[in-house]
């Protein structure tokens, strides 16, 4: 249906590059040039900046993004900082703060250190620190290449989880799953290429939840059938799957065969192509029909499967389901599954709600993690995880050494990758003592996501489409880099 | 004579690289029908696209980012193209050898080759080399961009062809045609006509009635009557609206952080009596740009101003006020550059556009005319009326007479008792004084007095009715300006709080400048100029909105962006012509779209043949009439058109018709306002799709799945999409399904007629023709197919029927209605019927 498709243009096109060779021939003889050079002259493509398929081989096929809407804090969970204790109810230094912006709600208030209550302990072969509130994650932390010096633009959540899903603020841009089925195409006749799976509920922080949008996993200015199909936890986990009451399959089949039958004819009739496609997708249609339910019917998963992703996974919408669910599809090649577990905005009361939060997510991550490695499939599956931005090392709220809470803060967060060919058991990027500002790797979302898409063999620069006048890409035109210490 | 393309060429051999080029890469790729053999060069179609596209990141009009002190962008500047840059010059006008840019495009050394490696661009094609080496041949000519001069009255292309329309259209079009070597196709049939100008011109089908009066009508003029009644239908302003809503970003929530509702519903029913009252373009641009700037201005033009507060706001408390209010200014501007300039000015607001003249000044002296409202940049609080009633001030208050004397007679009402019980208060305290003083512990006895307490009742009880009836009066949020103005800057890379150089309200200064000759500029200097005929872009961006929504793709196929990036038009004397017509008629929106349906190109059919589809696969030379999926609204409003459902009620507020459950409650927040969906019953719930209440954050998946854009930024044109989630869609949306067994129902409740004469029936209101034999005869067996099926299983049978019927169908019909639904229900599922051909 894109009508620029470059492939097809390539024939003619090599033809004339057959006819201007020759000239160029007749050009450099005469300029007393052989013929060895002429014949080493690199072959350009098309004359489309946009490539799509693979530009390199690739290290993954497939990606799970793990995306922590609301923003976990990175000082409870990952980013160690053994010293802070002793700054408790200490102003943080101005040296540290640097008059940086902050939000609306602390804007104007005294900046006092709250250090983290939790306990960290040396883990994996490399001793990586993890926080006592992921015990299972730690103990597959060898997989794990944690990334401390991630860093975005954006200070409020909705701008920041558009920057980090389409790599830019503004709305409007294609997420990061539509880009991969635009560039890479479909593995799988049965299913879309990309789906979403968002929880239903969560632990902790059940009040001051964060809204999603429907363009974190659009299509922005990509032709829609690159959106990501988000499943539903309840009803049709694909909207208007379920035949009408009293329509059965049987059913199904004669009408189907019907309107194929008079779609055929009008196409006979009209010559239209796109009725060729209409049937083809009415087809599709029915197939999804009987896919998606098997997709979602985990009665067939083992006892010892359920036990791994922990006791929620009985629960529909579930984080825990959510991450059984990703693992099928990754196993029926969907090529980007993204999950959204809200519920990490913790402006007050952040120790016991991130518990809550730490349970909903930690034994579900690690049991994707090593379901997969167990199904062999780890290696070609790049996992990442990670929310909008990072926390305030200043807490909010009445601040005490077990409750406080923190604000936004986009200077530094933590994420991490784990399979698809990342180096694991390490962390990359250090922030400073305050976990406040990156002294060392800086990671922009930009190139977190030119690093995804480099494990799956595209060049983030290549990968475009004409939009409003420019060569849109997902990481933007100020120049992201991939992150090339972290690949195995 | 015939104005064929090869006989009046004299480049014979030096164009013969061309002719091959131009045929196939030009059909090839489709989009670049623009590349034509055997031409002098035309800068504007030939060269620009390829300095833009390969050249300008580095060498074009921002300053900024450029390199080597070469810009290609202007040849008469000092580091332009002509100029001498060390003994090398870019182009040297007829000498190929000793121009620079040449041997850059063409080397084989990597160092020197252009556009280099690292800018990700690719080398030049061999039609681009070929292109550029006969322009550097022929002089190396520069022209002004072609959507930056005026449009230019054009003498009309001769063309041999009393076979066909002898209208302007026809002749722009056929003259292509004959140059191409290609012949229109003939007529489209009157079922086919009658079909697509009504879904073109009111977005709803014909009914079986309209098509037998058109086609038994024999007189001359049938066709255009026809045009005319459907011109003059209250639907067509419907239908024209939803593009121009689209366009604008018109939406029920906000957009931001919670989502919360707003009411721009009074705006929308604005935009649709103007198309129905055919209000010039031009004052249908100025209000929106300016309609609070008028000398008194009328509730019109209010309401229409209201264009300036359709973009995304956040609530207060997340971002910083300074920042949400510069935001808003930003996406007001982009706008409308977007609407009414056809550009993508936004890309300036950073850099200086990279390919389009549009330098950051330009940008910010646009902003400046946008950046005085007088309001909040951010939603207030939850509380109250206004956060009820979707309301941000300013605003007006839209009520119907009968609200007004309701809302006073509540008004006079809780005056008095206000001040009934403001006497007894007085009456009492007097008292008390009286009685304290003679009260020895020096302790008012605090009085109780039970009339104040019935009264204090009555007023909870009248406020509560009055915010009831004020809850139902429209209101309207408008565009106001501060009384002083705030001063605008430069933003540098477009950051609220890095302010720069001190900028005046001004226009881009590559297009005329404003005839206002105020130190202050207003606004209504600026909607003034926008519609000025000698505005090279406003009636062009316009007019080519109008034909895309007649044949599916702009004579300029990027309908967003008429800069350097942007298509160029396929037909860029017909798109010249079309705009001064349209300027000279008074910017008459009916008379355009009536040239247009009225042409011969209009109304072909649109059968393709392979060999036409090979040469032309877009369609962009028009060899044949359109054909494509219609837009979700299309497509909704016509299932419900056919089953009788649709309730054709004009205006008012937005509607909620059912859809899945859960979808706002997955994304919403605790206190987002609404939250919950809650679909409208009965009549309601079948308004036409125009009145959907649109959540920017989940917008209706029956509109979303058919490739409605979320309205978060404005939209010239959508994705025509062909997905399984839209099969699943017309497959199992209940309401179709509903809507199937209406049209089911009221087959069977036509006596006396035969299977076959039924089938007629439904197939004609569905798709508005006839069925052959062999169709009628696949359907029947269909039919009996499906009886088959509910015979055996009744129980199926009786579910559909209760689900989607109800009661009062008699047991014996039940398997009958179950068959004939899916019958018609599958009817709803063909191409052609979510199609118009």
């Amino acid at each position: 249906m894109n009508p620029l498709n470059p492939l097809s243009s390539l024939h003619p096109v090599h033809q004339l590059e057959t006819l201007q060779t020759r000239r160029r021939f007749l050009k450099f003889s005469a300029m007393g040039l052989g013929a060895a050079v002429f014949g080493s002259m690199p072959v350009k493509g098309s004359g489309l900046t946009t490539v799509r398929g693979t530009h390199f081989t690739p290290k993954a096929k497939r990606v799970i993004f793990l995306f922590m809407a609301g923003a976990p804090s990175q000082l409870d969970l990952f980013d160690y900082k053994p010293d802070l204790h002793k700054q408790f109810n200490q102003p943080l230094p101005k040296s540290v703060s640097m008059g940086q912006r902050v939000t609306a709600m602390t804007k104007g208030r005294d900046q006092i250190v709250a250090p983290s209550m939790f306990s960290f302990s040396p883990r994996g072969r490399n001793g990586v620190y993890m926080s006592e509130l992921l015990p299972h994650l730690s103990n597959v932390v060898d997989d794990l290449c944690i990334i401390k010096s991630t860093h975005t633009d954006a200070i409020n959540h909705d701008p920041a989880k558009t920057m980090f899903c389409t790599g830019s603020q503004i709305p409007g841009k294609a997420s990061m799953g539509s880009w991969l089925s635009y560039g890479l195409g479909s593995m799988n006749k049965n299913l879309p290429d990309f789906m979403v799976l968002n929880s239903a509920f969560w632990t902790g922080g059940t009040g001051n939840v964060q809204a999603l949008y429907s363009r974190l996993w659009g299509s922005g200015f990509l032709p829609s059938k690159h959106q990501g199909v988000s499943l539903q936890p309840e009803g049709d986990p694909v909207l208007f799957l379920s035949n009408p009451n009293g329509v059965n399959r049987e059913g199904r089949r004669k009408m189907l065969d019907l309107v194929t039958q008079l779609n055929q004819q009008h196409l006979e009739e009209l010559g239209d192509p796109e009725i060729q496609t209409t049937i083809a997708q009415q087809e599709m249609a029915f197939r999804m029909q009987a896919s998606v339910p098997e997709l979602t019917d985990l009665s067939g998963e083992p006892d010892h499967i359920l036990d791994l992703y922990g006791p929620e996974v009985k629960k529909s919408g579930s984080f825990a389901r959510n991450c059984l669910l990703a693992r099928r599809m990754i196993e029926r090649d969907v090529r980007f599954v993204q999950l959204f577990h809200r519920g990490w905005d913790h402006h007050v009361g952040l120790p016991k709600k991130i518990r809550g939060q730490a349970f909903d997510v930690d034994q579900p991550c690690a049991a994707l993690i090593s379901d997969l490695k167990n199904r062999g499939l780890l290696d070609e599956t790049l996992i990442v995880f990670g929310g909008e931005f990072g926390r305030t090392t200043f807490g909010q709220g009445n601040i005490q050494r077990d409750n406080y809470g923190r604000d936004h803060h986009p200077r530094c967060f933590t994420t991490w990758m784990a399979g698809g060919g990342i180096k694991g058991g390490m962390t990359y990027g250090q922030t400073d003592d305050f976990s406040y500002n990156i002294v060392e790797n800086p990671v922009h979302v930009n190139d977190f996501n030119a690093t995804v898409l480099n494990q799956l063999g595209i060049d983030h620069q290549k990968l475009t489409f004409p939009f409003l006048g420019l060569e849109q890409r997902l990481t933007g035109v100020t120049g992201a880099k991939v992150v090339k210490d972290i690949i195995a | 004579m015939l104005g064929g393309v090869f006989d009046s060429r004299n480049h014979a051999m030096q164009t013969l690289v061309r002719i091959f080029v131009g045929f196939t890469i030009g059909t090839l790729l489709g989009g670049s029908v623009e590349l034509r053999a055997a031409d002098a060069i035309d800068f504007s179609r030939d060269i620009s696209p390829i300095l833009s596209k390969k050249c300008f990141q580095c060498h074009g009009p921002d300053e900024g980012h450029r390199k080597g002190d070469l810009r290609l962008d202007k040849p008469d500047a000092l580091d332009g193209p002509f100029a001498d840059h060390d003994g090398y010059q870019a182009i040297v006008p007829g000498n190929l050898e000793k121009s620079d840019l040449w041997y850059r495009v063409t080397t084989d050394d990597e160092d020197d080759l252009m556009p280099p490696e690292k800018s990700n661009l690719a080398a030049l094609t061999d039609n681009e080399k070929a292109l550029i080496k006969q322009w550097i041949e022929e002089g190396g000519k520069y022209d002004t961009f072609w959507a930056f001069i005026p449009p230019a009255r054009r003498d009309l292309p001769v063309v041999d062809s009393e076979r066909w329309g002898q209208s302007a259209i026809d002749r722009f079009i056929m003259d292509r045609l004959i140059r191409e070597g290609l012949t229109p196709n003939p007529r489209a049939d009157r079922r086919t006509l009658i079909r697509r100008l009504s879904l073109d011109l009111t977005g709803l089908p014909p009914t079986r009635e309209e098509i037998q009066a058109f086609l038994e009508d024999t007189s001359d003029t049938a066709y255009e009557d026809l045009v005319d009644r459907l011109l003059g239908s209250p639907r067509y302003g419907e239908h024209m609206a939803k593009y121009w809503l689209d366009l604008v970003r018109f939406a029920d929530t906000n957009g931001l952080h919670h989502d919360h509702y707003r009411d721009m519903s009074p705006y929308r029913e604005w935009v649709i009596r103007a198309f129905n009252e055919n209000l010039g373009y031009d004052d249908f641009s100025s209000y929106q740009i300016a309609g609070d700037l008028y000398e008194s201005p009328s509730t019109d033009q209010l309401v229409a101003s209201g264009f300036n507060r359709l973009h995304l706001v956040i609530d207060v408390g997340t971002a910083l006020p300074e920042e949400s209010y510069t935001r808003n200014v930003m996406d007001r501007v982009t706008a409308f550059g977007t609407a009414f300039m056809g550009l993508s000015v936004q890309c300036a607001s950073c850099h200086d556009h990279k390919f389009d003249p549009v330098t950051m000044k330009d940008f910010y002296q646009l902003f400046a005319f946008f950046n005085n409202f007088d309001g909040e940049p951010e939603t207030g609080g939850r509380n109250g009326l206004d956060f009820k009633r979707g309301l941000q001030k300013p605003y007006i208050e839209l009520p119907s007479p009968q609200q007004s004397a309701q809302l006073e007679a509540y008004d006079q009402e809780i005056q008095s008792v206000e001040s009934k019980i403001k006497d007894r208060e007085e009456t009492l305290a007097q008292a008390a004084e009286k009685t304290e003083q003679a009260n020895e512990d020096g302790k008012p006895k605090k009085q109780t007095d039970p009339d104040i307490e019935t009264w204090k009742k009555e007023l909870d009880r009248l406020k509560k009715e009055r915010d009831e009836v004020q809850m139902a009066v429209p209101a309207a949020l408008v565009m106001k300006e501060r009384e002083e103005i705030r001063p605008a800057y430069m933003l540098k890379r477009g950051n609220y709080d890095q302010l720069g150089d001190v900028v005046q309200r001004d226009t881009p200064g590559f297009l005329p400048p404003m005839k206002s000759g105020a130190e202050h500029k207003t606004r209504r200097d600026l909607a003034r100029w926008v519609v000025d005929p000698s505005n090279p872009l406003t009636a062009r961006v316009a007019v080519n909105r109008f034909w895309q929504q007649c044949f599916g793709i702009g004579l300029v196929k990027t309908s967003e962006d008429f800069g350097a990036q942007g298509e160029r038009p396929s037909h860029a004397g017909l798109l010249d012509y079309l705009a001064m017509q349209f300027i000279e008629s008074g910017w008459d929106i009916k008379q355009l779209m009536r040239t247009i349906v009225l042409s011969e190109t209009y109304r072909q059919s649109s059968v393709i043949t392979p060999g036409k589809r090979a040469k032309d696969p877009e369609n962009r030379l028009l060899a044949r009439g359109a054909r494509f999926r219609m837009d979700s609204e299309m497509i909704r409003d016509h299932v419900l058109m056919v089953s009788g459902l649709l309730n054709l009620e004009i205006g008012g507020k937005s509607v909620k018709p059912p859809q899945p459950a859960k979808l706002w409650e997955i994304v919403a927040m605790p206190y987002s306002y609404p939250r919950v969906y809650e679909p409208d019953q009965g009549k309601k719930a079948y308004r036409r799709s125009v009145y959907t209440f649109w959540k920017r954050a989940l917008p209706p998946p029956q509109m979303s799945i058919f490739d409605a854009p979320t309205r978060e930024a404005c939209i010239a044109r959508r994705e025509r999409t062909n997905t399984p989630l839209q099969a699943l869609l017309m497959m199992n949306e209940p309401e179709y399904f509903r809507a199937a067994a209406a049209t089911a129902r009221q087959l069977l409740s036509r006596n006396g007629l035969s299977d076959q004469e039924r089938i007629q029936v439904a197939y004609e209101s569905i798709t508005s023709r006839q069925p052959g034999s062999r169709t009628t005869e696949t359907l029947k067996q269909a039919l009996d197919g499906f009886r088959q099926l509910y015979a055996q299983d009744n129980e199926s049978a009786s579910t559909l029927i209760a689900h989607y019927v109800g009661d009062g169908v008699e047991d014996v019909q039940v398997g009958e209605l179950a068959a004939w639904t899916m019958l018609t229900h599958s009817l709803f599922n063909l191409d052609i019927v979510k199609t118009r051909q």
